[in-house]
Parts: structure tokens; C-alpha cells; sequence
């Protein structure tokens, strides 16, 4: 294709050389939101495929040995993401810092490994520019690897999450280091304590966004957090260290503070929480889930709280008087979580939503003692809802017409009307979960295409009657990108491919358990869906032919190869090798005999991980047994 | 037979009552008369007028000692405790050469019994081996203390081990005539009483060392009293300044015993050790602690000096700090104006004049060094991260071993854990 467009434009005169650079920036600036628009428009010629190359400023490479190549094609690159990269050599460290050098910001490693503490000390020495590094899940990373970091002077967001081998004297060496550190997550970080957090407040005084979850501090270091001026959002999810008594002794708190999340830790009650949002009369976000109980006492702490949009009480318990005072509370909500609260009653939440009309988005998950009193209540009062988070549904939700994400799983009694309602009314939905909805068929999901025209996600796993012909009518949301269609029997390849050839941005696709999808539909998803990340076949009539026709698909990183009988180890073996780019594959344990150990040891070495299953087939439960099985904990 | 008497009801006495006990009895039986006589040793200052004839009691107290050998005592009296004096030396191993002479005679004795006595054999041996065993132990005892006086070092062991001591002390102490051992020990005490040179009606230096428990107390356990007292804002002239000599300060003891002259560096040792000597000192109210005693009578604060010339702790100089108490002044002393005799063994540059603060150091040195980018190294984490916090530019310093660890780790490493 690349060719035939330049062989077109090749002998004339280009009429794009009469557009300035500016002009062609401007229409790319236009081009951001999918990626795929801005690969076409640099195809189209050589004129525009140099100011495209010019004009981009955030890369993803797929592959790590393509770097040079990459990297000298786009010049301007400022965001580097090499989440797709899961290896990454000090080599190509050495070579994004030749020659990004001068323009990189910002950089994510979260995904990678492989690299050391020497290739991270000349990359931080060299890139002078640098604002931003993400090394979350960078395990191996020692303090030494901190101290390396601390080289980058300029550094202001730094994620550090799951970087268990540091410790304080890491964390210190880069509070001394970077001084215009604004935002730094050490979450899981569980060598880290009070003393190098402490030494991050007192060193790093713009600090904004300090996310602190998990590590076994106590309120030696908080007080010197609070005084930070700056500190917008301070996140102490999970930290069981402190608690009230140490509350108490704090100064009037952060008047900056923004969001606070203190979640999980119940050791904090009301008292505790007041003496940490003393002062902070600016509070817009609260997040308490899994905490201590919602009660009248602590609902009313939160009173005054003029600002306040965000609650997220999750997994609490709620009494009745709690939930009342929420309704009296001098801010008006913008979004409110309840998902998981027991407590919550319909006259409850009645009073809530009555108050709070401006409410965006609720979550009521797994509340079991709400009926549609409340659903009514809700879509009565709330009418600029954009996001229902619930179980058991009715038509009523179609009122929400700015609704973009429906996630209905496990409603054993939604029928197709209730779909069409939705279809009808919510025509900005984006997602759209109907797991095990076992009552729905062609007719809803048809009413859900056409209504729905910007449906980026669907999962109609064991949806056991729908048939090729929801699967024809989806085809029409171009903008697809996620299908899950586990356990439907009726789907064949006729209908994946309708999928495949309509849906050109489809990443992920879970066709497990679907026994009519065999071979013919695996050649149109390898031709057209060339944006296929992540794909599972287990179950399937996929046979050695299928599975090798989809190696040309070059971003394919992830397949999930289980119980398919078509499948022979040398089939599997060439597979495995053409699917250059493989980064994580699940397969049957008995392959891993079957098939010379030499070519696990080599395509690990490619970056590629094996998880190895044993497990026998299972008979599929009947859908009226789930529904026993949901309504056995019920009252 | 009367020997064996004797001894045999000591040992029944053997149980002490505990400590909680003492203190019970002590507030209750305080105002004994009988003890009075006592006590006014222990503590002049309650007796104003009594300084000049505080001079005088040692020799009261020896006539009360019961059973003294004469000549032995005097010369011994003319010995300076911590000095080596072959004459008293002489007379000590004499001392011990006697009571060897008397042990052999009773053993002979038993021999020779053993054949005429036949009735109730079990109790009579019984005896035989304990009335052997006490005598044995009091030479034992008195051995130790021959030698201690004759080595410094040896003294502070003994001193550290006194609880044991004092046990055996109680047999020798019965059986045979104490302050054979030496004696002299009196005799320091009174002199530094009267060196005392700005108030000579304050003399008593040992019942001011600040000392509560009636246990056996390491000195180093308060070797920080002296920098705790800083923030102390006394008005001068509102309190008494003391000021002893050097020679003082650096005496090993300040508190001897009368009978046998052993030297202790606090009184609730020597009173310890003061039970061995007979059962008049086992009274509560000859146990209790000398301080305290009368409530009523307001007390003038005392504070100390030091004798160095233009120190900051000397009463002339311009911003004159006091010291709080007698330890005080000893750990000022060896540590400001003595020279740094105790080398650490384990770093071997570390120097020290208190022996205390060389243990303190002993248990952290060689651990975990936290290292600042400037070389200073600190024995805890929390203080390098004050130190880093203080200074701009410091950073806390990563160990080298560490850098090649996690180059190797990260090179060859591949968990699964990871995506």
C-alpha cells in the first residue's frame, strides 16, 4: 500500500508543498485522538510523511530493536512510552539518550526491565531535559538505581510504584537530587519509611502530588507533610501505621490539600479524619473506601466541606443516619461511590440523591437491599448522570442520555426491551458489559449497534443466544476496540470476520469458547485487524493454520492458546517463532515437554513470558445455576 | 563449739529479706533512736554542728567493731587505702595464714571425733560441711580483697560484682574479727571532707552523689546528668558551689567502708556490702538511704565547680555553668581535662577517658555505618537523615557493595513477577 501511494504521487507536482508546515501542524494537532488516522495521513506522501514525522511528539515503539530506526524518523519526540517494550537493554538506553537527548520530557519504564543502574546513570546524566520518569515495577532497582536517578536535576514527576528494593537512603537521594519535584508515587515501596519520606517533604517543597500507599509510615513524617505548601493530593491508601492517637498531636493541616485518599486504613475514624482535613477547607476529593464506618459522626466532619465534588466510601459500611447527614452536606456532589457498602437502603439513598441533584456519576454496585424506589429516585433527580454503576437494572437508565459506561454483569433478568430503552436513549455509550445477561439475544445488541454508534466496548460472554447476526450489526461500530464474546456457542467465523473487516481498531478480542470459530475466521482478522494486541482462542476450532496466519499480525503480544485440539506442538513452535513480537502467551502445560526446551530459552530471551496451565476441562455450569447460586446470600 | 553455734544460726539468717521490703520498713522504723547514732556518720549535713567531731567517729566506730585486733588495726590505719604497702600486705597474708592454721585445727578435730561420736551421724556431718564451708569462703574472701587493693583494675571488677561479695562478706564478717582487712578506708573519706574548701560545714561528699536505688548501680547509667542538667537556670548565689580537687575527682571510690576499708563508688553499695560486717547494719534503718531524712528542714541546692581554671564549669569564669552532681563532676573532669586512655578495640580510633562512655560506644561501633556524601559517618539511620535534612547539598551516601550487587542482579534476572 505504502508503495502504490508513492509511486502515485512520485513524477507530479506535489500541491502539498503550497501548504506551510504550520497549516499541516495545525490539521495534525486536529489528528490526535486515534492514532491510526495520524499513520494514514503520514502515508500519503513523502511531503506529508516528513511533517508528520516533525510534527509528533509522543512515541510508543512496539519493538525494542527498531529504536535507532524509530527515534531517527521522529526528531521531536518529548514523550517516550516503552510500556510495549518489555525488554530493554542498557544499549537502547544508550541510544534514546544520543539521540532524544536534547527534547525528552518524559519517559515511562513501567513495563520494562532488563536495564541497569549503569545505563540508568548515563541516561539521567544525559537527558538534562528530562521532567518525567515512570520506573513502577522496576523490582530489581536498588538504591544505587535511585542515586542515578537523582541525576536528573530537573526531574518533577517521578513514579516509583512497586520499587520494593529501595529503601530511605534511595528515597533520600533523590529528595536531595531533584528539588522541583512536583508529583512522586511510592506506592508499595515497602522498604521506605518515615525518615525518607520526611526527608522528601523537608527537601522537595513544591511538592503536589505526594501518593504514599502502603508504606509503613507513621505520623513521625506526616507532620512534616502537611506543612508542605503546595501538596494538592496526598494519597495514604493502606497505611495501617497511622491512626488517631498520632492524629490527634497534628497542627492545623494543608490549607492547599485537593484530594485526599485514605482509604483501607482502619485505623483512621472520624476524629483522626478531622485532624487530617483541619484546615484543608479547599478539599475537593475524599476517598474513605474500606474504612471505618460511615456514621453520623463522621458524615458530619465532612459538613463544612464547601468545595467537596468527589466521595468514594466503597466497601464501607453505612448507617442510615450517616447516609442522611450526607444529604445535608453543604456541597453539592458531583460523584459519589457506594459500590459494596452494606447499609445502603432506598430511603438512604433517596435523601442522598435528593440533595446532591448535580451528581455525574454513581456507583451503587452490589448495594443488595436497593429496589427501582431507587433507581426511580436516581434518574429522577439526577438527569445529568454520565456514569450508573449498578447491578440490577431497568429501563428507567435510559433517562441518562449522556450515560457513556453501562456495566450490567451478572443481571440475570435484562431482557432485549431493556436494551433497546438504552439503545434508544443513550446514544453516547462507550461501554457496554452484559456478562452472562443470559436472557438477551440478536434484537437487543442490534438496537445497541444502531443506537450506539460510538461503542468502543462490548462483552456479551455467555450470552448464549446471540448468533453471527449481533455480530454483523456490531461490525458497524468502527470504533470498536475491545469484543468479548466468551461461551457464545452460535458465533461463527462468518461473523468474526464482519468483525474483523468493520471494526479496524480492534486490540483485544476474547473469542474463548466459541467451538464454531474455526480457521476461516482467523485469515480476515490477520489481514485486517492489524492492531490486534491481545487475543484468546482457548476452546476454539483453531487449528495450526489459523494460529500461524495471525504472526502478520505485528502488534500481537498477548494470546491465550488452551484446549484446542487442532493444535500440534510443531504447529505451535512456528507460531510462537513468527510472532516476533510476543510478549506474554498462555499454554498448555503439556507443550512445554512436547516442544525442545532450546526454544522456550530463546523466546525468552526475546522478551516473551510463559504461563503454563494444567488445568482439566471444566463442564460449563447452567446459567440457571449461577442464578441459584447469586440468590442463595440474598435475604 | 561456740564457733559452730555461731555460724550455724548465720546461716539461717542467710535469706535476706527483698529489697520492696527494706524500703517498707525503712519509712516506718526511720525515726528509731537507736539508729540515730548510726546515722550521723552516714549524714553530717543534718547535723550542722557536728562537723568537728564528725573527725573523730572514725575511731568511735572502731571501738564498737567488735573483737579488733589491736596493733594489726593501727598499723593498718596508717596505710593509704590505694596504695601498695607491703606492710600491710605482710599483715593481711599473715591474717590469712592464721585463719588457714584455724580451719586445719577444726578440720583435725573433726577427724578426730569421727571415731567417738556414733549417734545421729547425718546431722554432725551436715554441720561439719558447712561450718568448713563458711570458713573456707571468708578466706576466699579475704583473699580477693588482698589482691584488689593491690590492683586498680582488679577493684573495678570487684566493685561491679559486689552482690556476691557481700554474701561472702557476711561469713567472714561473723566468724572472725572484721577490719582485718583494710581499714584505712575511713580515713580518705574524712580528709576529702575536710578539702572541701568554700564550705566546710557541707561536708558530706557521699551522700550527695544523687544516688536513689539501693541496688547495685552501674556508674555510666547516669554519665548523661551532666548534659542534661544545661538547661538548668539557677540564679547565682540562690545555691551553695561546691569544689573538689583533682585528686579527688579522680579517686576510684568515694565511699569506703570503716571495717575493712573496701572502696565503693556509691553508698548503696557500701551499705550492701556494710551487711556482711554484722547484724547491726541489716537494721532497715541501717540499709535506708542517708538522704531525705527530714523533710522539713529546707535544703540549700548544692552545685558543683570545677577545679580546672577557666573552664566553663569553673566557678570563675565569666559564664559559670554549674555541675549538678558529684558524677557530674568526675565525667566533666576525665573527659574535658584528662587525657583519652581507652582506646575501642574493634575501631582502634575512638579514644575515651569515662570507661562508660568507651561501652556505650562499644555497643554500636562496626554497626550499620550510615554514610553522608560529605564522610561523616553515622551508627543511625534517623540521625544521618537530620544531619541530610540540616545541611544543603548533603545526600545520604549508597555502600559500594550495593552497586555491584544490583548491577548483577538486574543483568541477569528475569522474574516472573515482572508484567
Amino acid at each position: 500500500m505504502k508503495k502504490q501511494k508513492q509511486e502515485c504521487f512520485g513524477g507530479f507536482f506535489n500541491p502539498f508543498d503550497l501548504l506551510s508546515e504550520e497549516i499541516i501542524f495545525m490539521i495534525l494537532d486536529l489528528l490526535n485522538h486515534n492514532p491510526l488516522d495520524r499513520k494514514s495521513f503520514a502515508l500519503a506522501c513523502k511531503s506529508l510523511y516528513a511533517t508528520e514525522s516533525k510534527h509528533r511528539r509522543t512515541l510508543k515503539p512496539l519493538r525494542q530493536e527498531h529504536l535507532p530506526s524509530v527515534l531517527s524518523r521522529y526528531p521531536n519526540i518529548t514523550h517516550l512510552d516503552l510500556t510495549l517494550c518489555s525488554r530493554l537493554t542498557d544499549t537502547s538506553l544508550s541510544i534514546i539518550s544520543n539521540v532524544c537527548a536534547p527534547n525528552l520530557r518524559s519517559i515511562d519504564f513501567s513495563r520494562s526491565r532488563l536495564f541497569s543502574t549503569s545505563g540508568l546513570l548515563g541516561f539521567a546524566i544525559n537527558c538534562k531535559n528530562l521532567v518525567e520518569i515512570d520506573l513502577s515495577n522496576a523490582t530489581d532497582l536498588k538504591d544505587s538505581a535511585m542515586a542515578a536517578v537523582a541525576e536528573a536535576k530537573n526531574l518533577e514527576k517521578l513514579c516509583l510504584a512497586r520499587c520494593k528494593s529501595i529503601t530511605d537512603m534511595g528515597v533520600g537521594c533523590i529528595a536531595v537530587g531533584c528539588r522541583n519535584l512536583r508529583f512522586i508515587c511510592l506506592k508499595w515501596c515497602l522498604g521506605v519509611g518515615d525518615l525518607g519520606v520526611g526527608l522528601i517533604a523537608v527537601k522537595c517543597k513544591l511538592i503536589r502530588h505526594l501518593d504514599l500507599s502502603y508504606l509503613p509510615i507513621t505520623n513521625k513524617c506526616l507532620s512534616s507533610i502537611l506543612k508542605l505548601q503546595h501538596l494538592e493530593d496526598l494519597v495514604l491508601e493502606g497505611c495501617f501505621g497511622i491512626d488517631d492517637d498520632n492524629l490527634a498531636v497534628l497542627e492545623p493541616g494543608c490549607k492547599s490539600l485537593k484530594s485526599l485518599d485514605v482509604s483501607t486504613c482502619q485505623n483512621i475514624s472520624h476524629r483522626g479524619l478531622s485532624s487530617l482535613i483541619n484546615g484543608a477547607e479547599g478539599l475537593q476529593q475524599l476517598t474513605l473506601a474500606h474504612g471505618s464506618p460511615v456514621t453520623s459522626c463522621l458524615a458530619d466532619c465532612l459538613k463544612k466541606l464547601l468545595l467537596l465534588q468527589s466521595v468514594k466510601l466503597d466497601g464501607c459500611v453505612i448507617t442510615y443516619d450517616g447516609l442522611k447527614n450526607i444529604g445535608n452536606w453543604c456541597a453539592s456532589l458531583r460523584e459519589l461511590s457506594l459500590s459494596k457498602c452494606s447499609g445502603v437502603t432506598d430511603e438512604g439513598l433517596s435523601s442522598v440523591v435528593a440533595k446532591h441533584k448535580d451528581l455525574r456519576k454513581l456507583d451503587i454496585t452490589c448495594c443488595r437491599k436497593i429496589t427501582d424506589v431507587s433507581i426511580a429516585q436516581i434518574t429522577y433527580s439526577c438527569t445529568s448522570l454520565t456514569s450508573l454503576r449498578m447491578e440490577s437494572c431497568l429501563k428507567s437508565i435510559s433517562r441518562c442520555s449522556k450515560l457513556a459506561s453501562l456495566k450490567l454483569g451478572i443481571c440475570l433478568n435484562i431482557t432485549d426491551e431493556g436494551l433497546i430503552h438504552i439503545g434508544k436513549g443513550c446514544s453516547k455509550l462507550l461501554e457496554l458489559d452484559l456478562y452472562r445477561c443470559a436472557e438477551i439475544t440478536d434484537l437487543g445488541i442490534s438496537a445497541i449497534a444502531q443506537g450506539c454508534p460510538g461503542l468502543e466496548m462490548i462483552n456479551i460472554a455467555y450470552c448464549k443466544d446471540i448468533t453471527d447476526r449481533s455480530l454483523l450489526a456490531a461490525s458497524k461500530c468502527s470504533r470498536l476496540k475491545t469484543f468479548e464474546s466468551r461461551g457464545c456457542s452460535l458465533i461463527t467465523s462468518l461473523g468474526l470476520t464482519a468483525i474483523a473487516v468493520g471494526c479496524k481498531e480492534l486490540t483485544k478480542l476474547d473469542i474463548k469458547k466459541c467451538h464454531n470459530i474455526d480457521d476461516a475466521g482467523m485469515l480476515p482478522l490477520a489481514h485486517f485487524s492489524q492492531n490486534l494486541r491481545q487475543i484468546n482462542l482457548s476452546h476454539s476450532s483453531v487449528t495450526d493454520v489459523g494460529l500461524l496466519s495471525l504472526a502478520s499480525i505485528s502488534c500481537l503480544q498477548n494470546i491465550t492458546i488452551l484446549h484446542l485440539e487442532g493444535l500440534s506442538p510443531s504447529g505451535v513452535a512456528a507460531a510462537l517463532l513468527a510472532c516476533g513480537g510476543l510478549t506474554k502467551v498462555k499454554l498448555q502445560a503439556a507443550f512445554r515437554w512436547l516442544l525442545p526446551h532450546r526454544l522456550f530459552e530463546h523466546l525468552e530471551a526475546r522478551g516473551c513470558m510463559f504461563q503454563w496451565r494444567d488445568k482439566v476441562l471444566q463442564v460449563e455450569l447452567d446459567p440457571k445455576c449461577w442464578k441459584l447460586q447469586l440468590e442463595d446470600p440474598m435475604p | 563449739m561456740d564457733l559452730k553455734e555461731r555460724l550455724s544460726g548465720d546461716l539461717q539468717n542467710k535469706e535476706h529479706p527483698s529489697f520492696t521490703n527494706f524500703d517498707t520498713q525503712n519509712q516506718q522504723k526511720w525515726e528509731d533512736p537507736s539508729m540515730l547514732d548510726y546515722s550521723t556518720r552516714i549524714e553530717p549535713p543534718h547535723f550542722l554542728g557536728f562537723n568537728q567531731s564528725s573527725q573523730t567517729q572514725p575511731s568511735n566506730n572502731q571501738i564498737k567493731v567488735p573483737g579488733q585486733d589491736g596493733p594489726v588495726n593501727e598499723a593498718l590505719q596508717a596505710n593509704k587505702v590505694q596504695e601498695w604497702d607491703p606492710s600491710t600486705m605482710l599483715n593481711n597474708l599473715s591474717f590469712l595464714e592464721q585463719k588457714i592454721h584455724q580451719l586445719q585445727d577444726l578440720v583435725h578435730l573433726i577427724v578426730g571425733r569421727r571415731g567417738q561420736v556414733l549417734g545421729r551421724p547425718d546431722e554432725l556431718v551436715a554441720q561439719q560441711q558447712q561450718l568448713i564451708t563458711a570458713d573456707l569462703t571468708s578466706i576466699i574472701v579475704q583473699l580477693i580483697s588482698t589482691a584488689g587493693s593491690l590492683l586498680p583494675s582488679v577493684k573495678h571488677t570487684l566493685s561491679a560484682a559486689t552482690p556476691s561479695i557481700g554474701q561472702f562478706g557476711q561469713f567472714g564478717g561473723v566468724v572472725f574479727p572484721p577490719g582485718q582487712g583494710m581499714n584505712g578506708g575511713v580515713q580518705p573519706q574524712n580528709a576529702s571532707a575536710s578539702k572541701v574548701s568554700e564550705q566546710p560545714n557541707t561536708v558530706d561528699v557521699s551522700s550527695n552523689s544523687g544516688n536513689e536505688q539501693n541496688h547495685i548501680i552501674e556508674e555510666h547509667d547516669m554519665k548523661d546528668e551532666e548534659d542534661a542538667e544545661d538547661g538548668e537556670n539557677l540564679l547565682p548565689g540562690t545555691y551553695e558551689i561546691l569544689q573538689l580537687e583533682k585528686e579527688e575527682i579522680l579517686a576510684p571510690h568515694t565511699h569506703f567502708c570503716t571495717i575493712c576499708g573496701k572502696g565503693f563508688k556509691r553508698d548503696a553499695n557500701l551499705r550492701m556490702h556494710m551487711r556482711g560486717h554484722g547484724d547491726e547494719y541489716k537494721t532497715p534503718a541501717a540499709l535506708a538511704k542517708p538522704h531525705k531524712e527530714s523533710s522539713s528542714e529546707p535544703t540549700i541546692i548544692k552545685r558543683y565547680s570545677c577545679p580546672y581554671a577557666g573552664c566553663k564549669r569553673n566557678k570563675d569564669h565569666k559564664k559559670f555553668q554549674p555541675l549538678k552532681t558529684i558524677l557530674c563532676v568526675k565525667n566533666h573532669y576525665k573527659r574535658t581535662h584528662c587525657d583519652k586512655s581507652y582506646t575501642c578495640s574493634r575501631c582502634n580510633t575512638k579514644k575515651f577517658s569515662v570507661i562508660a562512655d568507651l561501652k556505650t560506644h562499644e555497643k554500636h561501633c562496626g554497626k550499620d555505618k550510615w554514610l553522608c556524601s560529605c564522610g561523616t559517618t553515622f551508627s543511625r539511620k534517623d540521625k544521618l537523615f537530620g544531619h541530610i535534612a540540616l545541611f544543603q547539598g548533603h545526600t545520604p551516601a549508597i555502600p559500594l557493595d550495593e552497586n555491584k550487587g544490583s548491577i548483577g542482579s538486574c543483568n541477569y534476572t528475569q522474574k516472573s513477577g515482572e508484567e
